[in-house]
């Protein structure tokens, strides 16, 4: 209960530090704190997927995509706005605190039975033939979710890349990084062999436990950011066809096999019976693939 | 041999909680980027190694005693690499009279 209370108090905290930071450096470093406390209150609920995905996505990429922004913020100061005037800022106090009320109270309005899906998502659970619940729910009851989860990757990296001036298009991504030596070229050495065994195990006991193929990919993507930022191995062109397939496969793959579940269940993204687990395999490596590689060139940006 | 035990993860538990409380205390306290980095990294990679020895008679299986120490090596491998790096960055930043 103290923990608990202590856990709420510090996201609140934080929270409020985030909004009134006055550097966006500071205001980062607090939101990656945020996530943090955030993916431990998830495990507190026992939501351990949840909790992995907002520690890996929430957290830890999202923070190094942020930090990188700021870092390009800094370097251009935007001009200051006039301040807004009385009326203004009356109006802009007054929508929030009636948002917060609204959302407050339909949460306390909430029924004391929530009204939710887990009892038959455990009664079909024995259909998908995998062992995690929530593993059933991404790739076969709310497949579409995932599939427009996966495509909307492929599209930000597309709108990434499209940022580069002209004679960047063809160059690898981002800045060019400096050869480090020291520590982190020790480090861009030692890691990635073990990141990656850690992420295919994450990626492997996602069918009956708390893991799976986003929180796999975050890893992954870790893994080749890592030598990447170290200098030690630069990323590849972005025109290289390998690049561009590794990106779109995953989605591409998931809409082929939906479209063939169609042809032969009637239902787009409907898993053939029999089939149910290898394909969904298939289709999770190359989602991972494709995720891992999309996350990784958005950290690492538009060729500048 | 359960009392003996448990009594023992409680006791490094303990301890390794001490440890982080005065690598936390360092952390706030020490006056430069140095000291800071010294407390942080030797008091609470000491402090977690108990808490991870404190929790291995728990461990499912040799599997888990494994990941356990695992997490405990990366924590060591991630720190050994990033505090230097904050060290370089800190002295660039304000060189030592």
């Amino acid at each position: 209960m103290i923990v608990d209370l202590a856990l709420v108090g510090g996201i609140l905290a934080l929270a409020l530090g985030v909004l009134v930071a006055r550097q966006a450096f500071a205001a980062v470093a607090l939101f990656i704190g945020y996530g943090l406390l955030l993916a431990l209150a998830w495990g507190r609920l026992g939501l351990m997927d949840v909790a992995l995905t907002e520690a890996a996505i929430g957290a830890g990429l999202s923070g190094v995509l942020l930090l990188a922004a700021a870092r390009r913020l800094s370097a251009a100061p935007a001009q200051e706005d006039s301040p807004p005037g009385r009326v203004t800022r009356a109006l802009i106090g007054a929508g929030c605190a009636i948002l917060t009320c609204a959302v407050g109270a339909a949460v306390l309005l909430l029924p004391d039975a929530p009204p939710g899906l887990a009892a038959e998502v455990a009664a079909n659970q024995r259909a998908t033939a995998l062992g995690n619940p929530v593993a059933s729910v991404l790739m076969a009851f709310r497949g579409l979710d995932t599939l427009l989860e996966s495509a909307v990757l492929v599209l930000a990296v597309i709108c990434t890349v499209a940022l580069a001036p002209d004679q960047g298009w063809a160059g690898p991504p981002g800045a060019p990084q400096p050869q480090a030596d020291g520590p982190l070229a020790l480090l861009a050495r030692l890691l990635p062999p073990l990141g990656i065994v850690v992420a295919a195990h994450i990626f492997w006991i996602g069918v009956d436990a708390p893991g799976g193929k986003f929180q796999a990919a975050a890893i992954l993507a870790a893994m080749w950011l890592l030598p990447w930022m170290a200098g030690i191995a630069p990323a590849p062109p972005i025109g290289t066809r390998a690049l561009r397939i590794t990106v779109a496969a995953g989605p591409a793959l998931f809409i082929a096999v939906g479209l063939l579940g169609a042809m032969l269940t009637g239902a787009f993204l409907a898993w053939p019976s029999g089939f149910e687990k290898p394909l969904i395999l298939i289709v999770e490596v190359a989602l991972t693939l494709s995720i891992a590689a999309a996350l990784a060139l958005l950290v690492m940006g538009p060729r500048t | 041999m359960s009392l003996l035990a448990d009594a023992f993860t409680v006791f490094c538990v303990v301890a390794g909680i001490g440890f982080f409380a005065a690598g936390t205390a360092g952390l706030l306290r020490f006056p430069d980027t140095g000291s800071r980095l010294h407390a942080l990294t030797k008091a609470d990679h000491l402090g977690l190694g108990l808490i991870v020895l404190g929790l291995l008679p728990r461990a499912e299986a040799l599997g888990g005693a494994f990941r356990l120490l695992a997490i405990w090596g990366l924590v060591l491998l991630a720190s050994a690499a990033t505090g230097p790096l904050l060290a370089r960055i800190a002295q660039r930043r304000d060189p030592p009279a």
